[in-house]
């Protein structure tokens, strides 16, 4: 069963992956796409293949990875299946220090700069929200904590762009809250793959102990987890990923909602099989949506977190609907 | 052989001491209940003797790596949670993890620990059925399988009869007894005198932050006791089947 | 409450009543709007000219730094200009219309001048701002040597080079803007015609690729950081300047429809030579 999905899963990242890379306003066909791409024929065409499209299907992918990833580990943790880095305003916040660390001159200081400060920001409200839900991760605490930071974040974020000297930065919160992978390069590639691979492998790596608690914290720690050290790895990874992914893509919403919440059937409803499933999902998710901007508004920037909350918010309401049942 | 010590060992909860002096050793082949009103310590006892919970003096399983500890001792919480729907063999399979290695799948001793464990809680065929979506008592009976699973020295185990019906109560004790029976050793709170009186081989009541009584179920539950301790009056006998405790009323 | 009321009605008569009592060139001119505030500048005689914008003090956008740091700024809200007590406000077309009418209600005359989007409505310009201040002669002068100026530098060769504006968000300036007329003027041809761009628009950064321009001409960077920008030193934009383009910068000159936009065609024509 796992076999299938992870084959399936691949498949359509392969097929996505490809198909992104043959979309775009220059209307090339997919001979020439492929061999500017491969053989570097044609200046132009090599430029479209190599500097615009590639780094944003491997944005995508990548960032979609680590989105579902984090999604699925911090349901994981908490045991509650609202548990999503964008909801709880991680993204949010790690697009504030991102944006602290744009406007200070700070990211341009070193290269690392700014995802550092995006992680920094990721760090922070994670550690919050995971301070505040205690250790059931209860949902109402959890929901309410989760509008509490995003809100913050989100005013500290508009502040910080309407106090900017540059005349575009203001009308940039939408890029922020919402995100995009329009016009991104292979140094934003660069720049976020470390540190998305680094929490990926971190948190692929603590299956077990995901697994483990499913019976609870006490089980887990009898079965010899050790709670504090994963809250530490979970923290620090998660902040990385979804610091790195916004950094560079701004906030994209519900990916980490979505995903597991679709897969987990499929995995048997294990937390470890749900980790790598959901960092599958995650990219097939995110390239769809980032071919669905395209093919909807060609000519405009439409944001991707507008198609990924068109499909999430219901998703999130009805699990709401459904937790409810269970005194929440 | 022993499988827990405690020394002098005693739990704090703000200023007030929970538990005190307490001095308690269990071997193989025991079968502990550990008696006592609400509030006298029962969870605190095996928590903080288990190392989740900050205490004084010594307990010889708090002393261990996790690793080690998780190898010596199965821990079954009073809270029954199952966090997603997994499947019966999936939960039961978690009592392993233990024994495997990083990256190792369950080899035939772990199968092989996991169809007794399923088979001694009468869950042989539920192995594909959805935990969450069996009724309470099923649930617990997957959990206290899960702890068998786990196959270590020691099972400690908090209120696991409670929420069963009679039959599963008096198998669930049968199968404690029948572990302790074969080398392990059990310690398990209970409520239930009558199946503390006689299932378990030795009963410790904790009162007032100590240890009211220790010793074989005929010695400890005396009249004096349980009026002392739990208030009540009960018809105490020893019979052909072992001793009954009724409770009759309060004093 | 009914007393204010009263009185800034009294105001709004008295304003009303000096206007038209003066029926001479305007005494109290404030400007609030960056390209107004240029040829006000050019065009004003001593005195005349009691405030301009504050936009025109900036850097990044002003073409007339010194000139501009002798007048008193306002922001364009219409209760500091109104305080000024000005007898003509000087507007933009897109001078917000709450601003433009709630001085008009105030019986404060505002003139709005229309953006120009070619190199041609520059002399009318400003002979409309002279007129407005009174001030025809000079503007009549002013608009006479610009028109010979841009006689003289407008080039015409046979083959011409096909030049990019490239602004953020990929903005960039078709047919019927001042920016396609400077390119033009210069001797290029502006690809974005190619494209089919009628004024302003957005040519996402693979089309302009594909276009492959012989020059970009890119939007300044502003100070602080944005996304828009970003664009402008992509490393595709960076790639096409280093192997087949040359690179030119737009600025403040670009921005308004005054002589300033002669000195844009002769630095775009040294940039290219």
């Amino acid at each position: 069963m796992t076999r299938v999905l992870a084959l399936v899963l691949v498949l359509l990242i392969v097929a996505l992956f490809a198909l992104s890379l043959l979309i775009g306003p220059a209307g090339l066909s997919p001979a020439r796409s492929l061999a500017a791409l491969l053989r570097g024929e044609g200046l132009a065409e090599t430029l479209v293949m190599r500097e615009i499209r590639l780094p944003r299907a491997i944005l995508a992918a990548m960032i979609g990875a680590g989105l579902g990833l984090a999604g699925a580990a911090m349901q994981g943790y908490l045991r509650n299946p609202l548990a999503e880095p964008g909801l709880l305003g991680v993204s949010g916040s790690a697009a504030l220090g991102a944006v602290i660390a744009l406007q200070t001159g700070f990211a341009a200081q070193f290269a690392l700069g700014l995802p550092l400060a995006a992680l920094l920001g990721a760090v922070l409200a994670v550690g919050l929200i995971l301070a505040l839900a205690g250790p059931r991760g209860g949902s109402l605490t959890l929901i309410l904590a989760g509008i509490a930071v995003s809100a913050l974040a989100g005013a500290l974020t508009a502040l910080v762009l309407n106090l900017s000297p540059n005349p575009f930065a203001a009308s940039e919160i939408m890029f922020w809250m919402m995100g995009s992978l329009a016009d991104r390069s292979m140094t934003h590639v660069w720049l976020a793959a470390p540190f998305i691979a680094i929490g990926a492998v971190v948190l692929l790596a603590q299956g077990r102990a995901f697994d483990a608690l499913t019976l609870g914290e006490d089980s887990a720690a009898s079965l010899g987890v050790n709670l504090s050290r994963l809250r530490l790895v979970l923290v620090l990874a998660v902040a990385s990923m979804v610091g790195a992914a916004t950094a560079v893509a701004g906030a994209v919403g519900f990916v980490g909602l979505v995903v597991p919440h679709i897969l987990r059937p499929f995995v048997g409803a294990r937390p470890s099989s749900l980790l790598w499933a959901s960092a599958l999902g995650g990219a097939v998710l995110v390239l769809a949506a980032d071919i669905a901007v395209r093919l909807v508004l060609p000519d405009r920037d439409l944001k991707l977190g507008v198609l990924t909350a068109i499909v999430g918010a219901p998703l999130f309401l009805h699990l709401v609907f459904k937790t409810r049942g269970q005194g929440l | 052989m022993t499988d827990l010590v405690l020394s002098d060992f005693a739990v704090a909860r703000g200023p007030c001491d929970v538990l005190r002096d307490i001095n308690l050793s269990v071997g193989a082949g025991e079968f502990v209940g550990l008696l006592g009103p609400n509030g006298a310590g029962k969870t605190t006892l095996m928590r903080g003797a288990l190392g989740m919970m900050p205490h004084r003096g010594q307990s010889s399983l708090s002393a261990l790596s996790a690793r080690d500890r998780a190898r010596r001792v199965a821990w079954l919480p009073q809270a029954r949670e199952i966090g997603w729907p997994v499947s019966v063999a999936d939960v039961v399979t978690l009592g392993r993890l233990p024994h495997l290695a990083r990256g190792q799948k369950p080899g035939e001793t772990d199968r092989a620990a996991i169809d007794a464990a399923l088979s001694r809680m009468g869950l042989d065929g539920f192995r594909t059925r959805i935990a969450t979506q069996l009724s309470g008592g099923e649930q617990a009976r997957v959990l206290i399988a899960r702890a068998l699973a786990q196959d270590t020295p020691l099972l400690m185990a908090d209120e696991p009869a409670a929420g069963l019906d009679p039959a599963h109560q008096l198998g669930l004790m049968d199968t404690l007894a029948a572990e302790a029976a074969r080398g392990r050793s059990v310690i398990a709170s209970l409520h239930d005198l009558g199946l503390a009186a006689r299932y378990c081989t030795r009963l410790v009541v904790l009162w007032q932050g100590g240890i009211a009584a220790d010793g074989p179920p005929a010695e400890v539950l005396t009249p004096d006791l349980l009026a002392r301790v739990f208030q009540i009056r009960a018809y105490v006998r020893h019979t052909d089947d072992g001793p009954i405790c009724q409770p009759l009323g309060v004093v | 409450m009914a007393c204010r009321r009263a009185s800034k009605a009294l105001g709004a008569v008295l304003a009303l009543w000096a206007g038209a009592a003066l029926g001479g060139p305007p005494e109290r001119v404030v400007s609030i709007n960056l390209c107004t505030d240029q040829l006000a500048m050019l065009l004003a005689k001593p005195g005349q000219l009691v405030s301009i914008s504050r936009i025109s003090q900036d850097p990044n956008v002003s073409v007339m730094l010194e000139e501009a740091r002798k007048y008193p700024i306002n922001h364009g809200q219409a209760e500091e200009v109104f305080r000024l007590n000005p007898d003509l406000v000087l507007a933009g077309q897109f001078t917000s219309s709450y601003t433009v009418g709630l001085l008009r209600r105030l019986g404060v005359e505002v003139a709005q001048l229309p953006i120009v989007t070619s190199l041609d409505q520059i002399p009318g310009a400003i002979r409309e701002v002279g007129r407005l201040l009174g001030r025809a002669a000079q503007a009549e002068t002013l608009a006479t040597e610009f028109s010979a100026d841009l006689a003289a530098l407008r080039a015409n060769p046979s083959n011409r080079p096909r030049a990019a504006l490239h602004y953020a968000n990929n903005y960039t300036s078709g047919d019927k803007s001042l920016a396609n007329d400077i390119l033009t003027a210069a001797g290029f041809a502006n690809v974005a015609l190619e494209a089919g761009l009628s004024g302003g628009g957005t040519l996402p950064m693979e089309r302009l690729l594909m276009l492959m321009p012989d020059l970009i001409i890119s939007g300044q960077h502003y100070p602080g950081a944005s996304r828009s920008e970003a664009v402008l030193t992509h490393p595709a934009m960076n790639a096409l300047r280093d192997r087949h383009a040359g690179s030119a910068l737009s600025d403040a000159e670009w921005v308004c429809g005054t002589p300033a936009v002669l000195r844009a065609i002769s630095r775009l024509q040294e940039a290219y030579e």
